[in-house]
């Protein structure tokens, strides 16, 4: 490669040889499993169905071409030619952006924390799914044994389920209360296997994604086969992809899928540079982006069509519960024979019955029964998982079954996401050499998981869930775009467009197309600051606020909206801001220690000038 | 003259019986929706069960053990299965009191259920509240024992890595400890063209040459 003239061989960290993939198809399950995660179960279903449909893959896709693709390349070329993990490739680029990959570092670590307490929540209740008939199918007697727990009853079994016999939730972000010693023990647990994973790096990890990569999918076979067999499930299906082209027209769709891409690809987490640095130098990386990155896109298209299924039959089941109870109260009422009103019949009896006798009928608790409706409900993120699936599969023969097999792929799906994520703490701090040469990599991985448990017990007292929404929201959404604008800009820029297309072309054999330059020149920045200045006017327009549970309320089970109080506020702006700092941070000092530099050098040599002519 | 007796008689018990009526219980049954298709159908003799389980009930009580079946009068059969009844005294003039009643069906509800094969949310007394039967906490919860379980296999799993681990690492010692590896260390350089190393095409390609090796070892008899 023909390029300026460089100040000589420096001797590399050669003791140790840098692991290496077992196959190639290790690596991109790797990849896979860290890109495709809770997201693609729990959120793209929820856009679909919110943004129209069939609709929302028009922006998704695009979204997918002009950004999420572009950066991927970026994020696996570079690891793939510097063959260090973030921090060592943010400093080999440019010293002064070397503030980029310790900011990527330092938010990989605040999302471990609370992505990892998920996988506690899913591990209680994969634990608990192990009797028949599951806790969460009714209420639990209180203390005097003459009725039924009076917060459950008011809720749901289902909810009281999450909200009380899990998270033990306070009403009040303020109100930290007692830690929860049985999500500590699930997320001892939780730690101890994912360390059993990651013990030796990609060696153990390689080994492990073979399990927690493929799984998934073969329970979401099962589940989409079960699930198409159920009454309203075809229903569902089709009134959930039915498109919507009017929404097309909302700009908060588009923003929408731009996120939702960038998310459910896990850019910027530093994880897919670290995993592509174990990679051998000539790797085709640009048919690796293309391809996992597909994979993604389709794995999510895959489980919406899952969970629709199982979201129609669900719809179904309560519109005919509904229908069923007003029937019930009709019989009742005027003692007709049991079972002589068909739910088609209903309507019409109805409306007879209204006519000949209506005061009879007003006094009855009638309730309006629409399908539509029922479709209409939907949820995202925890509250799908825990709360509508599950009284989903209560209604299924052979229920604790289903419910192991969900929370097992839930558990599994997450589990190779935080593969990823740890590979994105471990190998930067294995590259900086932060534990001196005798200690092996098994400490430095124990102490990481050990440091990680014992932070993330914050999240199991009883206000830990409203912590982790706080930390879902303003930890990881701004830097994260913040540090891929860096990361393209820097590359692109400040590395230079035409020496990154010669080292792809030393790397692939071909040099990158027209549309890769123009993604990567102009497309994908753009996109970048448009999504970052959208999401600063949306966090702008209205205060941030949280939905507390608490039965004290007079709209119970409604959730109340509260505002955050001011300190928790401060620490949002923390979260938000703290990470972003590195980059200026990191660029002074590198600025001072250039200054100290040529203050100290009494002759005006050569030798300095590459350094300033490296391209910064 | 019997005519007008058995007039009288029943004209009483009307009274007695009747929707609303003092110490008068409303019962509801949903039969279908219980048995589906094996559904019986409810016929006077199956009144005249029910009417004798009552009376069983209530002879269970203390001084009511002379309730007789003819004791239990039914009125106002719907077509739904619904129906009330009450008990009457000896005397056959007065109910005995709803306290009474709704204690003794209390305590043989499950008799009464497994007669008719329904339970108690298809054999409805109305204003008898069910007793809700004890929940079946098992001594150990099966949470606790699944985390067990998987605790222990992963805490084995992690020594046993970490063992071995060091098992490995104390052979490559001994093994790397006779070779003069120095000069291995030297040639590995990484050229660095502008700051970036580049990666000299033979450094994954290398192999070492085991007779080289066990040649060393002869050589450094130190």
């Amino acid at each position: 490669m023909a390029q300026a003239p460089s100040p000589g061989p420096l001797v590399d960290s050669c003791e140790d040889e840098r692991p290496r993939w077992d196959s190639k198809f290790q690596y991109l399950l790797s990849c896979i499993g860290f890109a495709v995660g809770l997201g693609n179960i729990w959120r793209f279903p929820y856009l679909c169905q919110t943004h129209g449909g069939g609709a929302f893959l028009i922006p998704y896709f695009i979204a997918l071409v002009f950004e999420g693709i572009p950066l991927f390349h970026i994020e696996l070329a570079i690891g793939q030619r510097l063959r260090r993990g973030s921090i060592g490739v943010w400093t080999a680029i440019c010293p002064y952006l070397g503030g980029v990959g310790l900011g990527c570092f330092t938010v990989n670590l605040l999302v471990s924390l609370y992505y990892n307490t998920v996988l506690v929540w899913v591990l209680w209740y994969f634990l608990n799914s192990f009797q028949y008939p599951l806790p969460w199918s009714s209420c639990p007697l209180d203390l005097n044994r003459t009725g039924l727990v009076g917060e459950c009853q008011g809720s749901s079994p289902v909810s009281y389920f999450w909200y009380r016999q899990t998270l033990n939730i306070t009403a009040d972000i303020e109100d930290s209360g007692t830690l929860q010693w049985r999500l500590v023990m699930c997320s001892a647990a939780c730690w101890a296997v994912l360390y059993l994973c990651v013990i030796r790096g990609i060696e153990t990890t390689g080994k492990a994604i073979y399990f927690t990569a493929l799984f998934p999918y073969l329970v979401l076979t099962i589940f989409l086969i079960r699930g198409l067999t159920l009454p309203g499930a075809v229903e569902g299906l089709m009134y959930l992809f039915t498109p919507d082209m009017q929404i097309l027209q909302n700009p908060r769709v588009w923003l929408d899928a731009a996120t939702q891409i960038f998310f459910s690809l896990s850019l910027a987490f530093g994880g897919h540079i670290a995993l592509a640095s174990y990679n051998p130098p000539r790797n085709n990386c640009k048919k690796d982006a293309v391809t996992i990155a597909l994979v993604n896109s389709l794995t999510s298209l895959y489980a919406s069509i899952t969970i629709f299924s199982v979201m129609g039959f669900k719809a179904t089941n309560d519109y005919r519960q509904c229908l069923d109870s007003n029937i019930l109260s009709l019989i009742n009422e005027f003692d007709f024979p049991e079972q002589s009103i068909p739910r088609d019949d209903y309507p019409a009896v109805l409306m007879r019955l209204n006519t000949t006798q209506p005061d009879r009928v007003a006094q009855l608790p009638l309730k309006a029964c629409c399908l539509k409706d029922f479709l209409d409900k939907s949820a995202s993120g925890p509250g799908l998982a825990f709360i509508v699936f599950t009284e989903a599969i209560l209604h299924m023969p052979g229920a604790p079954g289903w419910a192991v097999l969900f929370f097992g792929m839930l558990f599994t799906l997450g589990l190779s996401s935080m593969f990823g994520n740890m590979e994105g703490i471990i190998t930067p701090l294995l590259d900086v050499g932060v534990l001196p040469k005798g200690v092996p990599k098994e400490a430095l991985t124990g102490l990481a998981c050990l440091a990680s448990f014992l932070l993330a017990t914050c999240f199991t007292l009883q206000s830990g869930s409203y912590w982790l929404e706080i930390f879902d929201n303003f930890a990881a959404s701004l830097n994260l775009i913040i540090f891929a604008f860096l990361e393209v800009v820097g590359v692109i820029y400040v590395y230079g467009m035409r020496r990154f297309c010669d080292d792809i072309e030393w790397m692939t054999g071909r040099r990158p197309s027209l549309y890769w330059k123009l993604s990567w020149w102009a497309v994908s920045p753009m996109l970048l600051l448009g999504i970052l200045l959208a999401y600063i006017v949306l966090l702008a327009q209205r205060p941030p606020s949280y939905k507390a549970w608490s039965p004290q309320h007079e709209q119970f089970p409604s959730r109340e909206e509260k505002l955050y109080p001011g300190w928790v506020r401060v620490i949002c702006m923390l979260l938000s801001f703290l990470p972003l700092l590195w980059v200026p941070a990191v660029a002074l000092a590198q600025l001072l220690a250039q200054h100290r530099r040529r203050l100290k050098d009494t002759q005006p040599d050569t030798s300095m000038k590459p350094e300033e002519g490296r391209g910064c | 003259m019997l005519w007008l007796l058995f007039f009288l008689v029943t004209v009483i018990h009307a009274e007695l019986c009747q929707p609303d009526a003092e110490n008068a219980f409303k019962v509801r049954l949903s039969i279908r929706r219980a048995l589906g298709d094996k559904a019986y159908v409810w016929d006077t003799n199956e009144e005249s069960l029910f009417r004798a389980m009552v009376a069983f009930s209530m002879r269970k009580v203390p001084n009511r053990e002379t309730t007789e079946i003819s004791h239990v009068l039914l009125c106002n059969v719907t077509q739904r299965v619904s129906f009330w009844f009450v008990v009457t005294d000896p005397s056959k003039n007065h109910t005995l009191p709803a306290v009474e009643v709704q204690s003794a069906i209390r305590m043989n509800r499950n008799r009464i259920n497994n007669v008719f094969f329904l339970n108690d949310q298809t054999l409805e007394f109305l204003e008898i509240p069910s007793t809700i039967a004890p929940p079946m906490d098992p001594p150990v919860p099966i949470w606790i024992i699944i985390f067990g379980v998987i605790f222990c296999i992963v805490i084995v799993a992690i020594t046993l890595l970490v063992l071995s681990g060091i098992r490995q690492r104390r052979r490559k010692n001994k093994g790397s400890s006779e070779v003069d590896d120095a000069e291995e260390k030297c040639e590995n350089t990484i050229t660095i063209e502008n700051g970036i190393p580049c990666d000299p095409l033979d450094l994954k390609g290398g192999h070492i040459n085991d007779v080289f090796v066990t040649e060393d070892e002869r050589l450094t008899p130190l």
